[in-house]
C-alpha cells in the first residue's frame, strides 16, 4: 500500500476580475480519505481541484500536502495523479506508452517501468490491450487507461475531475464501484469532483457541497442528505420540501420548531399510524398526482398556499389511485425525518 | 471581505506570464529586425541627403514632380481596376462553386488554386507568351476574323491588368467562396417559397450574406495590388509606372535613396488612407444591414 | 445551394459557361508553359511544331541557372527551419496569453504580410547596406524568415486552438517540465500542421522575388531574381524549362502536404 498523505486547504481565494471563483475556502482532507467536491457548474469545485493540481494559481491562501507547502510548487513537481474530465490521453502514444509516460519522466529503468505499467493495466482490467491505439478504445477503456496512468507512479494524492461524466449510465455505475474499490485497495487520498448527487453519496467517505465559491457543508453522505445545514444543500441533494413552521402541526399537539423545516418527499406517509406520536402532519389540497412506477408523486397545496411534493412508495399507496384533485389530504412525517434548517426561513 | 493578494503568488503568476511572453520573443525580435526596423529606416532615410544630412528636400523634390502624381494615379487605377474585375469575375464563380456538389466543388477549387501555387514569375512568363503580338491570343483573334490586326495586349496597361487580375482572382475567391458555402441552403429555399425569383434570391439573400466575404476579398486584393512590383515591371514594358516601379527606378537608376524613401512613405500613406476608407465602408454596410432587417 | 431553383436551366448554363471561361483564364498561363519547354525551336511558337529536350539541356548545362536553383532550395530549407520553430513558440505564446497581449503579438507578427513587399525590400536594403550586408545570403534569409513566420502562424494557430491543452496539463501533472511537454506532447500531435507549415514556409521563400531582387546579388541570386532579370532582357524557352521544373517541384510539395493531411 502506498503512503498516502493528508491535505490542508487553508483559506484559498481565487478571483477572475470581479468574479470570485473561490471565496476563502478551507478544508482538511485526511490521509486515505475519499472526499467528493459536489456542486453545480460554476460552484468552484473544479477551480479548487485545479488549484491543488497546480494549474490554477490562487490569489492567496495555502495548500499543504502533509505539512509541506505546495502552493507555489510547479505542477510537474507535485506528484499528484490526475484523471481529467476528458481523460487527456495522448493520442500519439498507445495504451502502454501512455501509462509508461510518467515512469519515463522519472527515469525508471525500462524493464521495471514496463512491468509496473503492465501490472497497473492488469489492476484496472486492461490486460491484453497495452498495444492498442487510444483512438481504438471505448469510453470505459479510456477511463481505465486514464486511471492507470494516474496511479502508476504511486502518487500520494489522486484528483479526479468528473471522470465519469462522459460514460453512459450503466457503465458509470460499474466504474463508481471500481474506482471506490481501487481507492480502498491503494488507500490513496482521493479528491473527486462531480455534479451528480447520487455519485457523491455512493462513493464518498465525506462530501463537501460547494456553491458560489464557498463550501456550504462538509459531512458524511448520510448527514449531508438527512441533515443539510443550509437551504441550498437541502434543495441540491434531492426532492426537498422546505416548509414554514406555521404550516406544520405536531400530531401530539406540542409546539413545533420556529425554524424552517426540511422534509424530503419520500419521508411522507398518508397513514398517521405509520408515524409516531411525535411526528408532524401537513394539511392541504391535492393539486396533481402522477404514477411513477415504484411510487406515486402527489403535489399538495398547503393551507398557507405553499406547494409540497409527497412521494408514496407504490407498496404503501393503496389509496392513491382513488384520490381526486381538489380533495383534502393530510401528509404525515416521522419526527426523525423532519429537519430544522438552522437560520433558514421558508 | 477583501483579502490582500499574496505577493509571492502574484509574483509567480507574473513569472508564468513572462514565460509565455518570452516564447514569442525570438519571432518578435526577427520581425522587428527585418520588418519594423526597415520601415523606420525608410522614414529616417527620407529626411537625409545623399551626404547624410537632415533635409526636407526629398519631399519637395518628389511632391513637386508630375511623375509622382501620375504614378499615384496609375497605382490607384491598377488597384481599383483589378478589384473591380475580381468582383465581376470572382463573385459568379464563387456562387457556382458554392452551389456545386462538394466533390465537384473541391475538384474545381483545386484547379482554381493551381495558379496560386505557381510562381508569379512563371505565370508572368506564361502571359508574355500568350499576349505577345504573335502570341496565342492574338493568333486566335486574327485567325477567327474577330480582329483584322493583332491587338496590343502586352507591355502596356492592359497586359499589366490581366496579369494582376490573374494573380489576385484566386485570393479574392477564397473568402467569398467560404462565405457563400456557409449560407444555410434553407434560407434560399425559404426565399423561393416566398416567391423570390432566382435573381431576387441572389440579390436579397445570397449577396447580403456573403458581403463579409466579398469585403475581406476586396481588402486582400487591395493590400496585395497597392505595392505590386513584378507584374507591372514585366508586363508593363516600361510604360506602366505605379509607385512601386518609380521606387525601384529612383533607387536603382538614380541611386536616390531619399526620394525612393519618400515614395515609399507615400505608398504607406496611401495604404493607410485606403484602409481607413475600407473600415468606414464596412461600418456603413454593417449599419445598413441592420437597417434593412428592421424595414 | 441553388437547388431551390431547379427550373432555371438557362441561368445555370450561363453561369457554368461563364465559370468555364474564368477557370480557363486561370489555368491558361501555367498550361502554356509546359509544352513550350519541350519545343525544339527557339521561337515561342505554340503549339510547338517539334519537340525536344534541348532547353532542359541548356538549363542543366548552365552554371548560372543551377547555382540559382541551388541557392533558392537552400534558402527555402533554411527559412523553413528557422521560421517554423519560431512560429510555433510564438503561437503557443499567443494561444496561452490571450487577450490584448495576444492581439498585439499577432499584430506585430502579421505586419510583414500586410506591408507591400517593395517597402520591406527597400527598407531591408537600407538596413543591410548600413551593415555592409547587401548581397549576402544572410540578408535574403532574414527577409524570407520574416515573410514565412506569418505563413507558419496562419497554419499553426488554428491547429493549436484545436489542440486539447488538458494534455499538456496531464503531462505536467505526470511530471513533465515545459520543454518535455512542448517537445513530447505538442510537437508530435501537431506533426501534420507542422509539416504543412514547413512546406508553406519553404514555398514562401522559394516564390519570393521582390526582396531577392533588391537584396540578393551575384553568387547569391535566387531563381526568382534570375528569372525576373531574364524576363526583362529576352524570353527564350529556357525560361519555360525552368518554369516547368519549378512548377513540378511546387506541385509535388503541395501534393505531399495534401496527401499527408488526408492520411
Amino acid at each position: 500500500m502506498m503512503k498516502s498523505l493528508p491535505i490542508t486547504i487553508d483559506s484559498v481565494r481565487k478571483t477572475y476580475g470581479s468574479y470570485v471563483a473561490l471565496d476563502d475556502v478551507s478544508l482538511d482532507i485526511q490521509a486515505g480519505e475519499f472526499l467528493t467536491l459536489l456542486g453545480p457548474s460554476g460552484s468552484g469545485k473544479t477551480t479548487l481541484l485545479m488549484a491543488l493540481a497546480g494549474f490554477v494559481r490562487p490569489d492567496s491562501g495555502k495548500l499543504l500536502l502533509d505539512d509541506r507547502d505546495i502552493t507555489r510548487l510547479a505542477p510537474n513537481k507535485r506528484d499528484i495523479g490526475i484523471v481529467f474530465q476528458n481523460y487527456a490521453l495522448f493520442p500519439h502514444m498507445n495504451v502502454l506508452a501512455n501509462v509508461e509516460y510518467p515512469l519515463a519522466l522519472r527515469k525508471t529503468p525500462k524493464v521495471e517501468a514496463r512491468q509496473r505499467a503492465l501490472d497497473t493495466l492488469a489492476r484496472v482490467k486492461l490486460e491484453g490491450l497495452s498495444e492498442r491505439n487510444i483512438a481504438a478504445l471505448s469510453g470505459g477503456q479510456r477511463q481505465r487507461v486514464a486511471l492507470a496512468r494516474a496511479i502508476v507512479f504511486e502518487p500520494r494524492v489522486m484528483l479526479m475531475d468528473e471522470p465519469l461524466s462522459a460514460l453512459d449510465k450503466n457503465l458509470r455505475e460499474t466504474m463508481q464501484y471500481e474506482i471506490r474499490r481501487l481507492h480502498d485497495d491503494l488507500g490513496i487520498t482521493t479528491i473527486y469532483v462531480t455534479h451528480d448527487q447520487r455519485e457523491a453519496l455512493i462513493m464518498s467517505d465525506r462530501v463537501a457541497v460547494m456553491n458560489s465559491g464557498r463550501i456550504q457543508q462538509i459531512d458524511t453522505p448520510q448527514q449531508i442528505y438527512d441533515r443539510p445545514s443550509t437551504r441550498f444543500v437541502a434543495e441540491f441533494m434531492g426532492e426537498a420540501n422546505i416548509v414554514a413552521p406555521g404550516s406544520v402541526r405536531r400530531i401530539d399537539g406540542a409546539d413545533p420548531s420556529r425554524e424552517a423545516l426540511m422534509i424530503r418527499a419520500e419521508s411522507f406517509h398518508l397513514d398517521a399510524k405509520l408515524v409516531g406520536r411525535d411526528g408532524v402532519a401537513l394539511d392541504g389540497t391535492l393539486c396533481a398526482k402522477a404514477f411513477r412506477g415504484e411510487n406515486w408523486l402527489l403535489t399538495l397545496a398547503l393551507d398557507g398556499g405553499q406547494e409540497i411534493l409527497v412521494c408514496i412508495p407504490a407498496a404503501l399507496a393503496s389509496g392513491c389511485a382513488e384520490l381526486t384533485t381538489g380533495q383534502r389530504v393530510t401528509a404525515y412525517a416521522p419526527a426523525a425525518k423532519v429537519h430544522a434548517i438552522p437560520g433558514a426561513r421558508a | 471581505m477583501t483579502v490582500l493578494a499574496d505577493t509571492a503568488l502574484a509574483a509567480d503568476a507574473r513569472r508564468e506570464r513572462r514565460f509565455f511572453l518570452s516564447l514569442s520573443l525570438p519571432a518578435l525580435f526577427i520581425v522587428g529586425l527585418a520588418a519594423i526596423l526597415p520601415i523606420v529606416w525608410i522614414i529616417r532615410q527620407s529626411f537625409l541627403t545623399t551626404g547624410g544630412e537632415y533635409t526636407v528636400g526629398n519631399y519637395e523634390k518628389v511632391l513637386s514632380s508630375g511623375l509622382t502624381w501620375s504614378a499615384l494615379v496609375t497605382t490607384l487605377e491598377l488597384s481599383l481596376g483589378t478589384l473591380a474585375i475580381c468582383i465581376l469575375l470572382g463573385t459568379p464563380l464563387a456562387l457556382a462553386l458554392a452551389s456545386a456538389r462538394p466533390r465537384v466543388a473541391n475538384l474545381l477549387m483545386a484547379f482554381v488554386m493551381l495558379p496560386l501555387w505557381t510562381s508569379i514569375l512563371v505565370r508572368t512568363y506564361g502571359w508574355l507568351v500568350l499576349l505577345r503580338r504573335d502570341g496565342l491570343i492574338n493568333a486566335a483573334l486574327t485567325g477567327s476574323g474577330l480582329t483584322a490586326e493583332p491587338l496590343p495586349l502586352v507591355y502596356n496597361f492592359t497586359g499589366t491588368l490581366i496579369g494582376m487580375v490573374h494573380y489576385m482572382l484566386p485570393l479574392f475567391l477564397l473568402p467569398v467562396y467560404a462565405a457563400m458555402r456557409d449560407i444555410d441552403a434553407n434560407l434560399i429555399r425559404a426565399s423561393a417559397s416566398m416567391g423570390a425569383t432566382l435573381g431576387q434570391a441572389i440579390r436579397t439573400v445570397i449577396l447580403p450574406l456573403s458581403a463579409g466575404g466579398i469585403f475581406s476579398g476586396s481588402i486582400i486584393v487591395f493590400i496585395y495590388t497597392i505595392g505590386f512590383f513584378i507584374t507591372p515591371a514585366v508586363l508593363g514594358g516600361g510604360k506602366v509606372n505605379p509607385l512601386s516601379i518609380r521606387i525601384e527606378r529612383t533607387l536603382s537608376t538614380f541611386q536616390d535613396w531619399g526620394s525612393a524613401s519618400v515614395l515609399g512613405i507615400l505608398l504607406l500613406i496611401l495604404m493607410a488612407l485606403m484602409g481607413v476608407m475600407f473600415l468606414a465602408a464596412r461600418r456603413l454596410i454593417a449599419g445598413r444591414k441592420v437597417g434593412t432587417a428592421h424595414a | 445551394m441553388l437547388e431551390a431553383y431547379p427550373d432555371n436551366r438557362l441561368s445555370r448554363i450561363l453561369l457554368w459557361s461563364f465559370c468555364a471561361l474564368v477557370m480557363a483564364f486561370l489555368m491558361l498561363p501555367t498550361m502554356v508553359v509546359v509544352p513550350l519547354s519541350f519545343s525544339s525551336s527557339n521561337l515561342l511558337e505554340f503549339p510547338p511544331r517539334a519537340y525536344s529536350l534541348r532547353w532542359y539541356e541548356t538549363l542543366f548545362g548552365s552554371a548560372t541557372w543551377m547555382a540559382a536553383l541551388r541557392t533558392s532550395l537552400i534558402l527555402g530549407a533554411l527559412t523553413a527551419m528557422i521560421a517554423v520553430p519560431l512560429g510555433l513558440l510564438a503561437c503557443i505564446s499567443i494561444n496561452r496569453l490571450g487577450g490584448k497581449a495576444a492581439v498585439a503579438i499577432q499584430g506585430v507578427l502579421l505586419t510583414p504580410s500586410i506591408v507591400p513587399g517593395i517597402l520591406l525590400a527597400i527598407g531591408l536594403f537600407f538596413v543591410l547596406a548600413a551593415q555592409h550586408l547587401v548581397g549576402t545570403l544572410f540578408g535574403v534569409l532574414v527577409g524570407h524568415v520574416v515573410l514565412a513566420i506569418p505563413v507558419a502562424c496562419v497554419v499553426l494557430l488554428p491547429a493549436l486552438a484545436r489542440f486539447d491543452w488538458n494534455q499538456v496539463q496531464a503531462a505536467r501533472s505526470l511530471g513533465a517540465n515545459w520543454a518535455r511537454a512542448i517537445g513530447g506532447i505538442i510537437v508530435p500531435q501537431l506533426q501534420i500542421s507542422l509539416l504543412s507549415a514547413t512546406l508553406m514556409a519553404f514555398l514562401t521563400s522559394l516564390d519570393e522575388s521582390v526582396i531577392s531582387i533588391f537584396v540578393a546579388s551575384g553568387q547569391n541570386s535566387t531563381l526568382p531574381k534570375l528569372m525576373f532579370l531574364s524576363l526583362r532582357d529576352q524570353i527564350d524557352p529556357t525560361i519555360a524549362a525552368i518554369s516547368t521544373l519549378w512548377t513540378v517541384i511546387v506541385v509535388a510539395v503541395v501534393l505531399i502536404v495534401t496527401l499527408r493531411q488526408k492520411s
